[in-house]
């Protein structure tokens, strides 16, 4: 009874659309809305990253690959709307790229039996891959971020933080105040002072928060931002005088759209990430030649190499990494959500798989268990330079404090599988 | 011709005051009530229901309560967003604190708590009029989803801050959390649309509702012949947040599932409701449900026209999406300026004289 | 001077610019109001269409490009010249009036005379149609808007406060400069409507419709005339917040702010809307300096200013300048 209407309706749809037995991974992309900026680029490397392995190696272990876009705009709504209209074309995969979308989406992804990847965002305690079954989100989430975010700051200061003040301005939404906890504990452990700084959606008006700033006079900031709050506060820490390498942007704070409108002012802001920047890889080669010549891309192409761009390419590259794993687990091609699941679970990211595929030194090693979704929590710090207008790598990829976190992973996912009467699968 | 109260003789006092007081009406009405409930549910899938049918039956929900506000009542209301999320927050305190009860019951207590809230808020409306009476209800609005972000309370302490429903039945039927019927998440919202829509539209004949109209044509002279403002604003107040409230408690726990206030209850969907049921046609039932499938199933359409058909670019189609609805706001408007119910009026005042108009 | 007076001064101040940020925006919407009795909710989504449009002629962007690409095949994106910024600003001020006459013409013309919530309901339709239209012309990627204005921390004052007090007080550049282009425009506006012919026509027409229709007034002519003055206020808020934080999207948001201040200032008064966009910077920058950051958990701004102009309306119903209600039965 479950299809019924549904199958004929689905398959009116598809009639445009040659049904075949293929891999799909939907993108649920935004390309209008508030965060179209952010979600534009993330989108075409996607979808380009999926079409050269088409054009080039005909698919995945010779199975071609379907990327059905669906335009959610960052709304959830349309994000349901958008999830329930590709689940029934067998979808391998989501990757939602919104923290909203993500937490109404866990449990219909597990109740439907298809994995979710949150690289990066998310429900952090989704680590827990003994309670979060199919969702995962290697190789770093939001509290490896603010870890990194302090250890690169205790880098900088030879080692000790004591006395030191350190401002965390933060979206005030579920996203934002994420890294809280994990700052707290920190701060207590190496003995530096915390200071929290909500900004409002949209965040275009930040003149108090600034101020603040200004007369509390942090050595460090650290920002949570999404959107339009990034250039403005970029733009208002340049007004200040804030030092701008001793401002950190967590990755969705970090791409070119933040720090273009700021110009030769945001020299030297920094933000974390948890993947190379730039598009100096082999594979860009073959993207050029394969797709950017012929015109295939998923945009208008003039995103190739900026940051979320690569992000894109990035979060493409796990998950076909993970459908080949899914086919040598199970020795079919053509494989289900299910499968796919336990092949994102057995992932192995290594330095030698990755140069194999044109990008070598792209992202951390890192290798995915039934315990742990998430990774080692390798990050990396990179800063922006106004003059060449490019995002470069300034730090190696640094482990996060397992031991701060571990705990409060624990201690969140315990709490969701008390909530929802979760027995644990591994 | 087609639609006709000819030979259609009221014999008693009950029959001339019913809702329906033309045959034809009362059966295509009876029809639409047999489809919904009778063959609806045995067709539908995951997708019918959660991307068409849910948001459909919930904002209708939403769009009754504004309508009764500001278009029986006249008091212009810009907080909607921040009401249906008091009734989001009620039923998430109350479903993790009682687990056993039914949902029924909670859905309905989260618009009881909503009502008590909408009419604090209501208060201002005593002194403040017309446009400007939309900021008491937007400061609402905006603080509500501040408090509801900033109190831990409200959402249990969660790491996150934001609200999931757990899995809840009703009658031994699981209606919220992943794995739900589709069938049966549908039924529940259509008891309480079905329900709302026929409290509504008995209130709003009845004196109270007469007292509201009296108001929203000119309350000076409503004053004077005898209607109190205070209660009469009050009441729509709270009347109005009790429907919103269920709608926001159906929203979070039944559709979506897992909310986060500022995202889901902001401004815009103060808006949009504003928006239903301006388009649908103020001060009409009807146009409660009219405006909300056009804001509700006109996106969609367009998308699946647009991208499964024509297989256009997803932004092209966003964006020409805009561009339709918004130049469909305008025509309608300029064809019929009171809203989509009008149309219909007018519809059916044609075809009862067709094809011998004159 | 203590270093709390320091701050507090310092935080009025930079209130008392934002208030005019604010005012920029709430001008508009007042502008329209005013002559027609429309409460013009396409007023943000129309600035963000300027500044859209500005930066599109600026850069030599082919409108409509991605459309044109996706339809014909082809790879068009930039005309390849550039256009400098004042004669940008002359151009896009020509399409927003073109944008103004389409409005009457196709819009409004139909709607004489209806309530003031269907041409409300009109209006909202319009903020649909050229946000989508805005996003199809241009793209919706997010721009920089580089018209030439300074922004920064203003030394002069820095360091000229430094040595008075101890404590160098921060003034941006930027609201310098904004509050500046205001003061011309608000004194512009005035002028305009007190010393010209079409001024006074627009008055009379804000006065009794059918009054300055029966002397020979042309309706049509004074609101498109109010729609393109709009269209200009728009662009002027468009490149003053576009400066700040790029041109995109969420430039149509800054509608939002400018209601607290209209509701406080009155729909129908220009030096109102001015008064109340100063009020509400004000208030709630101190409300957040002095209460909301240290007791409250901080961002309470945006329901603060809303509470504010609550209060202020319990005890004035019209707003501060707005025409008193005066009701009969």
């Amino acid at each position: 009874m479950k299809y019924k209407l549904g199958t004929l309706a689905v398959a009116g749809l598809m009639a445009a659309s040659p049904v075949m037995a293929d891999l799909v991974f939907p993108s649920l992309s935004y390309r209008t809305g508030p965060y179209a900026a952010g979600g534009i680029p993330f989108a075409d490397g996607y979808a380009d990253y999926f079409t050269l392995l088409n054009e080039r190696d005909g698919g995945i272990g010779g199975e071609t690959i379907r990327v059905p876009e669906c335009e959610t705009a960052y709304n959830t709504e349309k994000g349901v709307e958008c999830y329930e209209s590709t689940k029934g074309e067998g979808a391998l995969v989501y990757q939602p790229l919104s923290t909203g979308i993500t937490y109404q989406l866990i449990p219909k992804v597990t109740a439907d039996d298809i994995p979710m990847l949150t690289s990066g965002l998310g429900r952090t305690s989704a680590k827990n891959g003994n309670v979060f079954s199919h969702v995962f989100n290697f190789p770093a989430n939001y509290w490896d971020g603010a870890s990194v975010a302090i250890k690169h700051i205790m880098e900088q200061e030879g080692g000790s933080l004591e006395g030191k003040k350190i401002a965390l301005v933060y979206h005030n939404s579920a996203y934002g105040k994420e890294p809280i906890r994990t700052l707290q504990e920190l701060s207590e452990k190496h003995g530096f002072e915390l200071k929290e700084v909500p900004v409002d959606h949209p965040g275009q008006e930040q003149k108090s928060q600034w101020l603040q700033i200004r007369r509390d006079k942090p050595d460090y900031v650290i920002m949570y931002g999404w959107g339009v709050m990034n250039q403005v506060a970029v733009q208002e820490a340049a007004n200040i005088r804030f030092p701008m390498d001793k401002f950190i942007g967590i990755w969705w704070s970090g791409s070119e759209n933040d720090v273009l409108s700021a110009g030769a002012k945001a020299d030297g802001y920094k933000a974390l990430t948890f993947h190379n920047v730039g598009s100096d890889y082999p594979l860009y080669d073959d993207l050029k030649k394969h797709v950017i010549d012929t015109g295939k891309t998923a945009g208008a192409g003039d995103q190739v190499g900026t940051v979320l761009y690569n992000r894109g390419i990035y979060a493409a590259m796990l998950v076909a990494e993970a459908a080949r794993t899914a086919q040598e687990i199970h020795g079919v091609t053509d494989i289900t959500g299910g499968q796919m699941r336990d092949g994102m679970e057995q992932l192995e990211i290594t330095e030698e798989k990755m140069a194999a595929l044109g990008l070598p030194d792209f992202g951390p090693e890192f290798s995915v268990s039934c315990d742990n979704h998430g990774g080692e929590g390798f990050v990396a710090v990179t800063q922006w330079d106004a003059e060449a207008k490019e995002w470069n790598l300034v730090s190696d990829f640094m482990q996060s404090d397992q031991d701060v976190i571990q705990p409060l992973i624990d201690e969140d996912s315990k709490a969701y599988a008390d909530e929802n009467a979760i027995e644990g699968n591994c | 011709m087609f639609y006709r109260e000819a030979g259609d003789f009221n014999t008693s006092y009950a029959q001339d005051q019913q809702t329906f007081p033309i045959k034809f009406d009362r059966y295509r009405y009876y029809l639409v009530l047999f489809v919904a409930i009778f063959v609806i549910p045995f067709m539908v899938n995951d997708y019918w229901v959660n991307s068409l049918f849910l948001p459909f039956l919930i904002y209708a929900i939403a769009a009754i309560g504004l309508n009764i506000l500001v278009g029986y009542c006249g008091q212009v209301s810009l907080g909607t967003g921040g009401f249906m999320a008091v009734g989001a927050y009620a039923c998430y305190k109350l479903m993790t604190a009682m687990p056993d009860v039914s949902m029924f019951i909670h859905i309905l207590l989260a618009g009881v708590i909503t009502a008590a809230v909408g009419a604090l808020f209501g208060l201002p409306s005593l002194r403040i009029k017309g446009f400007y009476l939309a900021v008491a209800t937007l400061a609402a609005q905006f603080f509500l989803v501040w408090l509801f972000n900033r109190v831990p309370w409200f959402y249990n302490y969660s790491a996150s801050g934001q609200i999931s429903a757990p899995e809840r039945d009703t009658f031994g039927i699981l209606i919220t959390g992943p794995n739900t019927d589709a069938w049966a998440t549908y039924m529940f919202c259509l008891i309480f649309t079905v329900g709302s829509a026929l409290v509504a539209r008995n209130l709003t004949r009845g004196s109270v509702g007469r007292k509201w109209m009296a108001i929203r044509d000119m309350d000076i002279a409503a004053e004077i012949i005898g209607v109190n403002p205070l209660r009469a604003k009050l009441t729509a107040f709270a009347v109005s947040s009790f429907f919103i409230g269920i709608s926001g408690a159906l929203f979070f726990s039944i559709y979506l599932g897992a909310v986060e206030v500022g995202e889901a209850f902001g401004i815009q969907k103060s808006f949009l409701v504003l928006f239903m049921i301006i388009i649908g046609g103020l001060g009409s039932i009807f146009g409660s449900f009219a405006g909300a499938a056009f804001l509700v199933l006109l996106p969609v359409l367009l998308k699946i026209v647009g991208v499964d058909w024509l297989g256009w670019p997803t932004d092209i189609v966003a964006h020409l999406q805009l561009v339709i609805v918004g130049g469909l706001i305008i025509i309608f408007l300029i064809a019929e300026p009171h809203g989509l119910a009008q149309l219909w009026r007018v519809a059916k005042e044609k075809l009862r004289l067709w094809p011998f108009p004159h | 001077m203590p270093e709390q007076l320091a701050f507090t001064i310092e935080v009025f101040m930079n209130g008392l610019m934002a208030g005019v940020l604010y005012a920029l925006v709430a001008l508009g919407f007042v502008l329209i109001y005013k002559a027609s009795g429309i409460f013009n909710y396409a007023q943000g989504v129309m600035a963000l269409f300027a500044a859209l449009t500005l930066v599109g002629i600026m850069e030599g962007q082919v409108p409509f490009s991605h459309l044109i690409n996706a339809i014909l095949g082809t790879e068009v994106h930039h005309f390849g010249w550039h256009v400098p910024a004042f004669l940008a600003i002359v151009l896009t001020m020509v399409v927003m009036i073109v944008l103004a006459y389409c409005v009457q013409r196709f819009v409004f013309r139909y709607l004489v005379g209806q309530e003031p919530i269907i041409l409300f309901m009109a209006t909202i339709g319009l903020a649909y149609f050229l946000e989508g239209v805005g996003d199809l012309m241009w793209g919706s990627e997010i721009k920089t808007l580089d018209v030439g204005l300074p922004q920064g921390i203003n030394v002069w004052i820095d360091e000229f406060t430094f040595d008075a007090t101890g404590y160098g007080f921060f003034i941006d550049n930027l609201d310098i400069v904004a509050s500046i282009v205001a003061a011309i425009l608000v004194i512009g506006l005035v002028m305009f409507a007190q010393y010209t012919k079409q001024g006074r026509a627009m008055r009379a027409v804000a006065d009794d419709h059918q009054a300055a229709l029966s002397v020979g007034v042309s309706l049509n002519f004074i609101w498109i005339l109010v729609w393109s003055l709009a269209g200009f206020v728009a662009l002027v808020a468009g490149i003053m917040w576009g400066a700040k934080s790029g041109v995109q999207f969420s430039l149509s948001l800054i509608a939002l702010k400018a209601l607290p201040v209209l509701m406080l200032g009155g729909f129908t008064s220009i030096p109102g809307a001015i008064v109340g966009g100063l009020i509400i910077g004000v208030g709630e920058k101190l409300f957040e300096f002095l209460i909301g950051a240290p007791f409250l958990g901080g961002a309470t701004e945006n329901w603060f200013a809303y509470m504010l102009a609550l209060v202020f309306l319990v005890f004035r119903p019209q707003g501060l300048f707005g025409e008193k209600i005066i009701e009969r039965v």
